[in-house]
């Protein structure tokens, strides 16, 4: 295995010095810094075009000005990056750092609510093959696929953003919404919820009616203006997680992890109240992420204290559990902020961002900040996920078909076991074998591929550090994007063949 | 499965007679070519055959409603405008289809509506939607034609030539496309269409490339391979009359596949300004003029975009048809519902019709 890895790492770092070759000879032929001098008037042309040149070393031919330049980028193995200037003079270095951490921002919570919902929707969509939910999902994901995201991005502006910030002017969901929003939570259902007709049919009536009572729950207390959970929603969203997980991860006939998870999210609810009126106004990030961590601790601890036979199973619902519920709490310390947050000057009741990744001068506590990153984060975010959405819902769902079609599955089966035994113990942890490496591939082709996202957003994160570059005939900023997504490209690649192996012991690495 | 066959009468039951309802699996033993079998199963794809129909539709309508411009000749298309033309501005440019009957229905002067200047909208979208078309087309064909080339290389003759082919693809895909696409785009995008299409070919055939030699190296080792070999036959007839068939289907489908990733990549990157550039356009070209215009001119934006997706959704579907049909795993069985109506109508069939055989 060791002598594996360091041949690949070999390999990886002389595929990447080569692409690196390819890109500046590119980079080159493309650009020219010297074009707005030449073709401006300047009186001092002669001297300028000379500090240029010498600036980016435009006397040395583009073959060896290659190594001078990648002299300077090995020197990130000593820690003292150099990736050259950009023609304004300014040390790309400072310009890269900036971009990255917003980039990564942008495009991590994405990539996160986007596996989650395509693994979700491709397992219901491949346990319910040729459904009609299976046959809708199958027709969005190919629209998805299809679709440009600098059209989506404008229809979003318009319709998410613009739509939605008048509406909040009077928000009160209109009756044909909720009709139309009432009988597509009972299809949603009735597809999910196998079984007889009888049954799905039931399962129809109450996905609707309990959507409809919560949409005209919603009218009734002007939800929209002064949004809440309060003490009544956590309780019942913590006691369903605590069913439902169970019920999804060790079935709800291991009453030990049962026990486990509901004390787990009566521990929470408990919490609630303090964290609510005392805690929150102390809050900042540190504090926030170690609250986070000590949650799901707690919860892992708890579930293996009173779990039964399988511990490490027990500890693992409780753990998630507790994440969910202590997500609640979040959610609704930030909501309490919600309506200060719309109110304030610098929003002026209009809180959806089209562009940009924060509202200037907006100041306010970590919550406040809080709601301003989601609001400015929440278009791209969908555009994101409704392109990557598509290939991951299709990968889940033909990886489940092809392992829920395998022999092993029927012997299960024939054993007696439960449907829940065999989809969550027996398939899908085989399924998912393929699904990460090719999320792991994804992640890799990521920023590279937020380029445009970040063009409609005006966020400024390296897809703008590269467009900027290129439209402004300055190679070093290019040349630093390249660096950047190559090498994760090439370090994902190699994650990926790693997992692979790890993961799927019938893959012999030699 | 055969519990299915039990039930309906075998093919051969019945001689010269093919009972319609089963499926073209049951019916393998009817001696069905590889071309027919795929072309059945292709069409049996409703959404693919749909799709072909809309495009072939859609490829009609952009090439012969504003004609062709051949460096040179200018072939004129049925269309009254054509899209450097600005005729007198009509009700602000507003569209005037109307599909609702009625008063005032039909295609009226301006269909899809005029920009500011008083470009026919109808005519600068068909000509963007022919450039968008050429483009997708000709990075399928660069792309397919290295990608096979590479491919079948490496597969077949492994060695040095397959650590050098497949090592050289690496470095190529490690380049993010749209970045290596701005970068080309940028140098040739005014130099027109057809040569970004080329250019653009040239950074997307690794995909494919890897695929056709996994195809390769799993047939070079079957027994007609060392028949033909024995029998003298050179290594270039072996690759293109023996293996070259055989890897077809996997073939045609990642090149469909690839012209639909194509057809976004070149609108993307004509919108981002490193595509096709003024006078000429391109469908992503005219979205990223008019997205300012969105609250005064909706229509400059949603034309440009809906041919945009169909053109990908179709392709996409016809590449899902043909993955299925080229698929020997693939056998869809008839739902109960459907064996249960198709035995409804046979019995029916046989009563109305006692004496046909």
């Amino acid at each position: 295995m060791a002598s594996f890895i360091t041949r690949r790492l070999i390999a990886a770092f002389f595929v990447l010095l080569a692409a690196t070759f390819v890109m500046y000879m590119l980079t080159w032929a493309a650009v020219d810094p010297l074009r707005d001098l030449r073709e401006g008037n300047a009186p001092n042309k002669a001297q300028l075009i000379e500090a240029r040149s010498n600036l980016l070393d435009l006397d040395v031919p583009v073959f060896f000005r290659y190594f001078l330049w990648l002299a300077g980028v090995g020197k990130c193995f000593i820690g003292q990056c150099d990736f050259g200037t950009s023609i304004q003079g300014l040390p790309i270095t400072t310009l890269l750092s900036q971009a990255i951490g917003s980039t990564i921002q942008l495009v991590t919570v994405a990539q996160i609510l986007a596996i989650i919902l395509g693994i979700i929707v491709g397992i219901t969509t491949a346990l319910r093959q040729y459904s009609g939910y299976d046959y809708v999902v199958t027709f969005f994901s190919f629209l998805f696929f299809s679709l440009p995201i600098f059209w989506v991005a404008v229809l979003l502006k318009q319709f998410v953003a613009i739509g939605f910030n008048d509406w909040l002017g009077s928000p009160e969901i209109a009756i044909p919404v909720i009709i139309g929003l009432t009988v597509l939570s009972g299809f949603f259902w009735f597809s999910v919820v196998g079984g007889s007709p009888k049954r799905r049919w039931a399962s129809f009536a109450v996905g609707a009616a309990a959507a409809a009572a919560l949409l005209f729950y919603f009218n009734a207390v002007d939800w929209f203006s002064t949004p809440f959970i309060g003490p009544v929603g956590v309780v019942l969203t913590a006691v369903a997680a605590a069913f439902g997980v169970t019920a999804v991860s060790v079935g709800l006939k291991d009453r030990k992890a049962l026990i486990a998870a509901l004390v787990t999210a009566g521990l929470g609810i408990v919490a609630y109240f303090p964290m609510y009126y005392f805690l929150s106004a102390y809050m900042t990030l540190p504090i926030f992420v170690g609250l986070a961590v000590l949650t799901v601790v707690v919860g892992a601890v708890i579930g293996f204290l009173l779990g039964g036979k399988d511990k490490a199973a027990s500890a693992r619902t409780s753990a998630i559990v507790a994440f969910v519920v202590g997500g609640v709490v979040a959610l609704d310390c930030h909501l309490y902020w919600w309506s200060a947050y719309v109110g304030s000057s610098r929003v002026g009741g209009r809180p959806i961002a089209t562009v940009g990744s924060q509202t200037p001068n907006l100041g306010g506590n970590f919550w406040i900040q809080g709601i301003d990153t989601f609001t400015h984060l929440l278009l791209p975010t969908i555009a994101i996920i409704l392109i990557s959405f598509a290939s991951l819902t299709r990968y889940t769902r033909a990886s489940m078909l092809e392992v829920m079609n395998q022999d092993y599955i029927r012997t299960a089966r024939s054993k007696g076991l439960t449907q829940r035994t065999v989809v969550v113990r027996h398939a899908l942890r085989n399924a998912m074998i393929p699904i990460t490496t090719i999320i792991a591939l994804d992640i890799g082709a990521l920023i590279g591929g937020a380029v445009i996202t970040e063009f409609v957003f005006g966020w400024s994160g390296m897809g703008q550090l590269f467009q900027k570059g290129l439209n402004s005939q300055d190679p070093g900023p290019v040349m630093a994007f390249f660096v950047v997504t190559g090498l994760l490209a090439v370090v994902f690649n190699l994650v990926a063949d790693l997992l692979y192996a790890a993961l799927d012991p019938r893959i012999r690495v030699s | 499965m055969s519990e299915i066959n039990l039930e309906q009468p075998g093919p051969g039951h019945t001689p010269g007679v093919v009972p319609d309802e089963t499926s073209i699996e049951q019916r393998e033993t009817q001696g069905l070519s590889q071309g027919q079998i795929v072309r059945k199963r292709f069409f049996r794809h409703r959404a693919a055959v749909v799709s072909m129909i809309v495009l072939a539709f859609v490829v009609l309508l952009a090439f012969t409603s504003v004609g062709l411009a051949l460096p040179g000749i200018r072939i004129p298309g049925w269309w009254q405008w054509n899209w450097t033309e600005t005729p007198e501005l009509v009700d602000n440019g507003r569209p005037t289809l109307n599909l609702v009957p009625g008063p005032g229905f039909g295609i009226g002067v301006h269909p899809f509506g005029q920009d500011q200047v008083g470009h026919d909208i109808f005519a600068v979208v068909m000509r963007g939607a022919q450039q968008s078309l050429m483009i997708m087309v000709i990075v399928g064909v660069v792309g397919t034609v290295i990608g096979v080339l590479f491919g079948a290389l490496a597969g077949f003759y492994r060695g040095w030539v397959d650590t050098v082919l497949m090592r050289f693809t690496d470095v190529i895909i490690t380049i993010p496309y749209i970045v290596v696409g701005a970068v080309v785009g940028r140098a040739v995008g005014g130099l027109g269409a057809a040569l970004l299409g080329i250019f653009l070919g040239l950074f997307s055939w690794m995909g494919l490339a890897r695929l056709v030699r996994g195809e390769f190296l799993s047939l070079r080792e079957r027994e007609f391979v060392d028949a033909a070999r024995v029998s003298g036959a050179s290594d270039r007839r072996i690759i293109f009359k023996h293996i070259l068939p055989n890897s077809v289907g996997v073939i045609i489908v990642a090149a469909t596949l690839l012209m639909a990733s194509a057809i976004l990549a070149e609108t993307a990157l004509s919108f981002l300004g490193y595509g096709v550039r003024f006078p000429d356009t391109s469908l992503g070209l005219i979205i990223s003029e008019n997205q300012a215009a969105f609250a005064t001119r909706p229509w400059l934006f949603w034309w440009p975009g809906l041919f945009i997706i169909i053109i990908a959704l179709c392709v996409n579907f016809i590449g899902d048809g043909l993955r299925d049909a080229f698929d020997p795993r693939q056998k869809k069985m008839p739902s109960p519902k459907a064996l249960a109506r198709a035995a409804a109508k046979k019995a029916s069939k046989a009563f109305s019709k006692p004496a046909t055989s």
